[in-house]
């Protein structure tokens, strides 16, 4: 039952282009991965031109990255919620919910019904506790109605911006509840930073785990004598992933605590700061709680079958059905980690402003869906990567933190943000057109 | 036939929306037997093998599995009874390569319980290489395969999970002369193998020479079921187009 093969690739123009074309192969790198870096870099640059060099400094680097936390821990889970074929729009109100249950949880309910004082070691993880269960129910509530009652995901969502948004503001009357607890704040970002000697420990170990899965991938392919990468080509690889981790931790590192707050810390101590001394921020633990998470959603979605059925039912939901897999309890599941997603998202968000306040959240559903889609995930689903919706975020974030640097002015902001977004899904569905690929 | 059959499907109803898509229809099928089902667009026979496969369920009727009640409320059910079915929409994830979609519900694991994506890959080259040897695109997304690779497929994930009742819904309607001679080499090959195969086709040569027995339907109905060596191709075609069975030659 064969017929010949009649999709020949459509002959590249040019020897360079082939050449180019034979090298990425050989990488076995993705191009989609490689154009939405190049678009990083390409914003980046011009950025860093505007400003007189101010966008790529350590400081703003570091700052960057903390502000896009939030929509990309959100973005990893829209990437699900999409490639199954639906959408959440509530995902900004379900952080207010979430946020509004951690803030009441530490200043209000642990201390005067539980009568555990202020400040107490267990407040905040009872509070982050509480803070998850309630995103995990309330997503898979919101599953439910979508996957057994059959309500577009679509409408009970949109139900669910409205419903949560104010569920928030009943849970905490409006007001901005705060200061939240001091071991909570360390998820925000500048707050609770490693310092330069874990930060190394971290991006060594980082390093480490990531050439020792290369490895492993190509004794794996070696066992079952399929075609493996010639060895320079894994070197490169590993180079370029090596250096790319140990980078960014030097520059998080070349951050600067100032000398004034490094006074006060060792005031706090009773100690004197000694002459000279100097300390870097390091990774932020907000930073390093979205690489845990982008490392458990890949995971998830490559390497376990609920992930292989989230991408099976988006490609085509009745082959899923009729393969046994129940897309209904799926679409519970994944609405559910969609919500988990959005309570760690509260977290970081309320960390960062170490308060909760009534409008956190608010329009997050828009960034986070930009995200997704700038990603490269395909709204017609079963089509999206996890690594593509946080660089997403990132490049969102560059362009709307850049033109604030340069001094636009904020509806042209707007806009211009607006636009990239179409004009990234007009040059996603151009590329898959000539690729031939989804 | 003394022996207990395979499959038998008794007086089986479905209605969608106060049309009734299948109307009190038995069928049956022995282990090593092709049975045909024939018929109009719109007969039912679709219909009613998706109640056998597990994607509808039947208003009232009942299904025997080796003389037993078995109840088959989804397709997971089905599969637990080892009936696989070829559907003719192919059923396949097209955004998946060809080992996901082979093992699609039924993947392979390692200890730690992930995805062993290297083991499915190698398990569908070896029994792609004996259904179809010129099938190279393991790792492309099955949207990039020509119909009959796609199709070659489906049918390997029906044959791959050791099925005992197989269920063909137009295996050969994309296909073209060669490919369709390969599926029928293939139907014989199972059949000596002992399975049980219920074959949907239009083309009433094609069931005259694949099939043991063929059952015609119209209009939702069984016209009548008949050894093929105890008639004609145009006793056939008479009981679809007419929906009556052929005079009996006195």
């Amino acid at each position: 039952m064969s017929t010949p093969d009649t999709s020949a690739s459509a002959a590249p123009s040019t020897a360079r282009t082939r050449a180019r074309v034979r090298l990425t192969e050989t990488l076995e790198l993705d191009t989609r991965l490689l154009g939405m870096i190049g678009a990083f870099v390409l914003v980046a640059v011009v950025f860093n031109v505007l400003t007189d060099g101010r966008f790529l400094t350590p400081r703003n680097i570091f700052n960057l990255t903390i502000q896009t936390v939030s929509v990309a821990i959100m973005a990893t889970g829209m990437v699900f919620v999409i490639v199954t074929r639906h959408i959440d729009l509530s995902v900004g109100a379900l952080l207010a919910t979430c946020s509004a249950v951690m803030a009441m949880m530490q200043t209000a309910w642990l201390p005067q019904l539980l009568g555990l004082p202020l400040g107490h070691p267990l407040i905040p993880w009872l509070a982050i506790g509480a803070g998850i269960l309630t995103g995990a129910l309330v997503g898979a509530f919101q599953g439910y109605l979508s996957g057994y009652l059959l309500i577009p995901a679509f409408i009970v969502t949109l139900g669910g911006l409205l419903v949560w948004r104010n569920v928030a503001w009943y849970l905490t009357n409006g007001q901005t509840i705060g200061p939240l607890d001091q071991t909570f704040q360390m998820f925000g970002g500048i707050n609770g930073t490693m310092g330069e000697f874990w930060s190394w420990v971290v991006g060594i170990l980082a390093t480490l785990a990531a050439l020792a899965s290369l490895w492993a991938k190509r004794r794996d392919k070696q066992r079952h004598d399929f075609p493996v990468k010639p060895i320079w080509a894994e070197c490169a690889l590993g180079a370029i992933i090596a250096g790319a981790i140990l980078g960014f931790i030097a520059v998080l590192n070349s951050y600067q605590v100032p000398a004034a707050r490094l006074r006060r810390e060792f005031e706090a101590r009773g100690e004197v700061m000694p002459e000279g001394f100097t300390a870097g921020y390091g990774l932020p633990f907000s930073v390093l709680l979205l690489i845990m998470v982008a490392i458990v959603m890949t995971v998830v979605a490559r390497r376990t079958a609920l992930g292989r059925y989230i991408f099976a039912t988006g490609g085509n939901p009745q082959a899923a059905e009729l393969s046994g897999i129940n897309t209904r309890l799926l679409t519970v599941k994944v609405f559910a980690i969609m919500g988990v997603l959005c309570a760690i998202s509260a977290v970081v968000a309320s960390a960062r402003l170490t308060n909760h306040s009534n409008d956190i959240g608010t329009l997050d559903e828009l960034r986070v869906i930009a995200a997704a889609v700038i990603g490269g995930t395909a709204l017609a689903g079963g089509i999206g990567t996890i690594y593509g919706a946080i660089l997403g975020a990132l490049i969102m974030q560059s362009l709307q933190s850049g033109m604030a640097m340069v001094g636009v002015d904020a509806p042209l902001q707007n806009i211009v943000v607006g636009s990239v977004l179409v004009l990234a899904v007009l040059i996603d569905i151009i590329y898959r057109r000539r690729t031939g690929r989804g | 036939m003394t022996a207990t059959p395979l499959v038998e499907m008794r007086n089986i109803s479905i209605s969608f929306g106060g049309v009734q898509a299948v109307d009190d229809v038995s069928i049956d099928l022995y282990p090593g037997e092709v049975v045909g089902l024939l018929g109009h667009n719109g007969a039912g026979k679709s219909t009613l093998i998706k109640i056998l496969s597990g994607a509808y369920k039947a208003d009232s009727g009942e299904i025997l599995i080796d003389g037993k009640p078995a109840l088959i409320d989804n397709p997971r059910d089905a599969r637990a009874y080892n009936i696989e079915t070829i559907h003719q929409t192919l059923a396949l994830a097209d955004n998946l390569p060809a080992p996901a979609n082979l093992f699609l519900g039924r993947e392979l694991r390692t200890m730690f319980g992930f995805l062993d994506d290297s083991r499915m890959e190698s398990e569908t080259r070896k029994i792609m290489a004996r259904l179809n040897p010129n099938f190279k695109k393991v790792a492309d997304p099955v949207s990039a395969l020509s119909g009959g690779q796609r199709q070659s497929v489906a049918i390997a994930r029906a044959v791959y999970f050791n099925a005992r009742i197989l269920i063909m819904d137009e295996p050969t309607a994309a296909l073209g002369v060669h490919e369709t001679k390969m599926v029928a080499d293939l139907i014989m090959e199972l059949k000596a193998q002992g399975l049980g195969i219920f074959l949907i086709s239009h083309d009433t040569r094609e069931m005259m020479a694949l099939c043991d027995r063929v059952s015609v339907m119209k209009n939702g109905q069984l016209i009548g079921t008949e050894r093929v060596g105890d008639v004609t191709e145009d006793d056939i075609l008479s009981m679809i187009i007419m929906g009556k069975k052929a005079e009996q030659a006195a």
